[in-house]
């Protein structure tokens, strides 16, 4: 193959594959919320099977690589008979991998709230749905926005990871785009440049979020 | 229909699968190693250095925490040899890796640094220390200590993304289950058993961090509160 | 007729024992002030009558509920007593006006405009009406403090619990909140109230309390406990505080 030359056709390519990337991420993002708040509420919860069970998923997700948990999720729905869609395996690992994050995220933004409001919820006689709804959460939500925010832009990022397993993204599209026009430094550049634009401004709002001192404190981790 | 998981001929590649972890774990160490080192040194200068040095650290933990590390991986491998750099790709993945790892570890013990109270150094001066003795036992040992949870965590990330460095031909664990796995077309046995190793790396190493952690700070401590 | 009323109420943390065997009977309108030394049960004593601690045994009636080991069922008892803490913990990204009539609308399924209306009242009862839209980082410590007086009385309790209400108070904001509190002893309402102001005890009390060692050590008439002590425990007590 004689390589051509890279043009703005080609930046024109990267960016329409970028809005699989936020798709991706919305996926997950959304999923992962879901499945996050329920195993918040399960740790911080009265019963003890579902404290268990809940932090057996995040220290099992945090202790395996995401680019497993892809490959896992990809041939175990083959193993399952279901015609594996990539897109099907890739939300799926990215939603239990958020999950995850999102679940261990949010727990400690339920337990900063003082032990002193479930006291006085509860001696108003409000149900523990009720303590929840009304008088926790509202006030945990507020410390976990910096957070969520963070974790917002890990997830983008993550979604670069579906690449391996045939999802065509943002980073697959780099990958095709080099094979094609062997201008490796030039397009990861690019592609970097586009993963940088969605995410440093995420980045940014979440630090000063947190500065503001409208959250809680958590330390910058990713990968 | 159903299918029957069977694990014979991947054990039967138990040996290949351990070298591969083997060699993930060297990885990761060096990565740690390397990575919090130049992390401390980048924090150091970035809240004492000359205001370019900051600009240009802090341009740099952007860039580490907004990009994927594959892309990271990619521009290194792929991207560098355009510009006259040909690394082999374990140089690439190490490179990468402790590129990646350096930039978190930068930003957490800055913000270690940041939160040891000025107050500390002034009793340090006060005692007529020299200023790096002060700076090294007044700010930065300290500030570890306070920060030492977050980097381990942040280590232990940095060990599982290994697995990401298999995309560029390096042989650790993931690439030898891929490996295996189109020789024995036994995929999903192939990555529960890759699953289970790393989460054995994992938990060993939350673990060697947690013994590591004890013995050189509670030793601190005691010294400590002799003095 | 009582509506209190402990048999020997037991209570443990570990191995701890810090309530041994209280047991007491109050009637309805009258006002218990216990007193005692820091760390002697006062504030347990008190949790454990509204179920925010379990005991270990005897009995606890609260206007017709009971309390024994095990007791799980509590939201009924919770609407019939109420209590205000030492530290407020009112709800802080509520205005005053929610944080007094959420549990009237959420428990009691109250409809908006009677909650509203419920709210004028009984702020209107601890002098804060002007208060009704504020939050509670708006207020003074004082107000906050009558603000969860107010919030807890929405609940039309029949019983009220109150722990060292003005500890956390400057000593100018104090008066305001006993003021509110004699007045609702005067309308009748069932209280027991730990408290170290001994003036304020002897003066408004039906009955004092003397807890030491986790046992309800005297009990009787201000004029009984406070002036002629029975025991050296409460006379020494009574030296170190008067
Ligand atoms: N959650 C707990 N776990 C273990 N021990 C506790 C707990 N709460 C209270 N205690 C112990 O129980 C004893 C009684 O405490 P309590 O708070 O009832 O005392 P108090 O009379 O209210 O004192 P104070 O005047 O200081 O408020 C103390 O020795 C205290 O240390
Ligand atoms: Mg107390």
């Amino acid at each position: 193959m004689n390589s051509r030359t890279f043009s703005w056709t080609d930046v024109l390519f990267l960016i329409e594959a970028a809005r699989w990337t936020l798709l991706l991420s919305a996926i997950a993002f959304a999923g992962g919320g879901v499945i996050g708040l329920a195993t918040a509420l399960a740790r911080t919860g009265p019963s003890r099977l579902l404290r268990s069970l809940a932090s057996i998923y995040v220290e099992v997700i945090q202790g395996i690589p995401l680019l497993a948990l892809l490959f896992l999720s990809y041939y175990g729905i083959g193993i399952l008979g279901i015609n594996v869609s990539p897109v099907l395996a890739a939300s799926l690992a990215l939603v239990l991998n958020a999950g995850a994050f999102l679940g261990e995220a949010w727990r400690g933004c339920i337990e900063a709230v003082p032990r002193t409001q479930w006291e006085a919820s509860a001696s108003l006689a409000l149900t523990r749905p009720q303590q929840l709804r009304y008088v926790i959460l509202p006030q945990a939500v507020r410390l976990a926005v910096p957070p969520t925010v963070g974790l917002m832009v890990q997830i983008v990022k993550a979604t670069s990871l579906a690449s391996v397993i045939g999802f065509v993204e943002l980073s697959r599209a780099g990958q095709m785009l080099n094979n094609a026009t062997f201008k490796p430094f030039l397009i990861f550049a690019v592609v970097g440049a586009i993963y940088f634009a969605c995410c440093y401004p995420l980045s940014k709002l979440s630090g000063r979020l947190e500065r503001s001192g409208n959250g809680s404190r958590s330390p910058v981790k990713g990968f | 229909m159903s299918y029957q998981l069977q694990f014979g001929s991947v054990l039967a590649n138990l040996d290949e699968l351990l070298d591969g972890a083997a060699t993930t774990l060297w990885m990761g160490a060096a990565t740690i190693l390397l990575g919090s080192v130049l992390g401390i040194v980048l924090a150091i200068l970035r809240t004492s250095g000359p205001a370019l040095c900051r600009r240009l650290i802090d341009g740099y933990v952007e860039i580490v925490r907004n990009t994927p590390f594959l892309v990271q991986l990619f521009f290194i491998f792929f991207g560098l040899p355009s510009i006259g750099i040909r690394l082999l790709p374990i140089e690439a993945a190490l490179l990468a890796l402790v590129f990646n790892l350096g930039g978190y570890a930068t930003e957490i013990v800055r913000a270690g640094i940041e939160s040891i109270h000025p107050g500390q150094i002034e009793a340090g001066l006060s005692l007529g220390l020299s200023r790096w003795r002060i700076y090294r036992h007044v700010v930065i040992v300290p500030a570890l200590e306070r920060v030492y949870p977050a980097l381990s965590s942040q280590s232990v990330l940095a060990l599982l993304g290994t697995s990401v460095v298999s995309q560029i031909s390096v042989v650790e664990l993931t690439a030898v289950g891929n490996t295996i796995q189109s020789a024995t077309y036994r995929a999903f046995e192939v990555y529960i058993v890759i699953t289970v190793l790393y989460l054995g790396l994992a938990f060993a190493s939350r673990g060697a961090f947690w013994l590591i952690g004890l013995a050189a700070f509670s030793r601190r401590r005691r010294l400590g509160a002799r003095a | 007729m009582a509506v209190v009323r402990l048999s020997k109420v037991s209570k443990a943390y570990g191995t701890h024992q810090v309530l041994r065997e209280v047991s007491f009977e109050l009637e309805k309108g009258r006002m218990l002030a216990l007193i005692g030394r820091s760390g002697s049960g006062k504030s347990t004593l008190l949790r454990c009558m509204n179920g925010l601690e379990t005991i270990e045994g005897g009995e606890i009636e609260m206007a017709g509920h009971k309390i024994t080991q095990g007791s799980v069922s509590l939201r009924a008892l919770r609407q019939d007593v109420g209590i205000v803490f030492q530290q407020y913990n009112l709800f802080p990204h509520l205005t005053v006006e929610r944080n007094v009539t959420l549990a009237p609308d959420v428990v009691k399924g109250m409809a908006r405009d009677e909650a509203r209306a419920l709210a004028r009242r009984v702020l209107a009862q601890v002098g804060l009406e002007s208060k009704i839209d504020a939050y509670p980082d708006q207020l003074s410590g004082g107000q906050q403090q009558r603000v969860a007086i107010a919030r807890s009385l929405a609940m039309a309790p029949k019983v009220m619990l109150f722990d060292e209400v003005t500890s956390a108070l400057d000593p100018e904001l104090t008066g305001e909140v006993l003021k509110v509190m004699e007045d609702l002893a005067r309308g009748g309402m069932t209280m027991i109230l730990v408290t170290h102001e001994m003036a304020f005890a002897r003066r408004v009390a039906d009955t004092v309390g003397f807890m030491h060692h986790g046992r309800l050590w005297e009990f009787g008439t201000p004029e009984q406990v406070m002036n002629k002590p029975a025991t050296p425990e409460l006379e020494g007590f009574l030296g170190a505080v008067l």
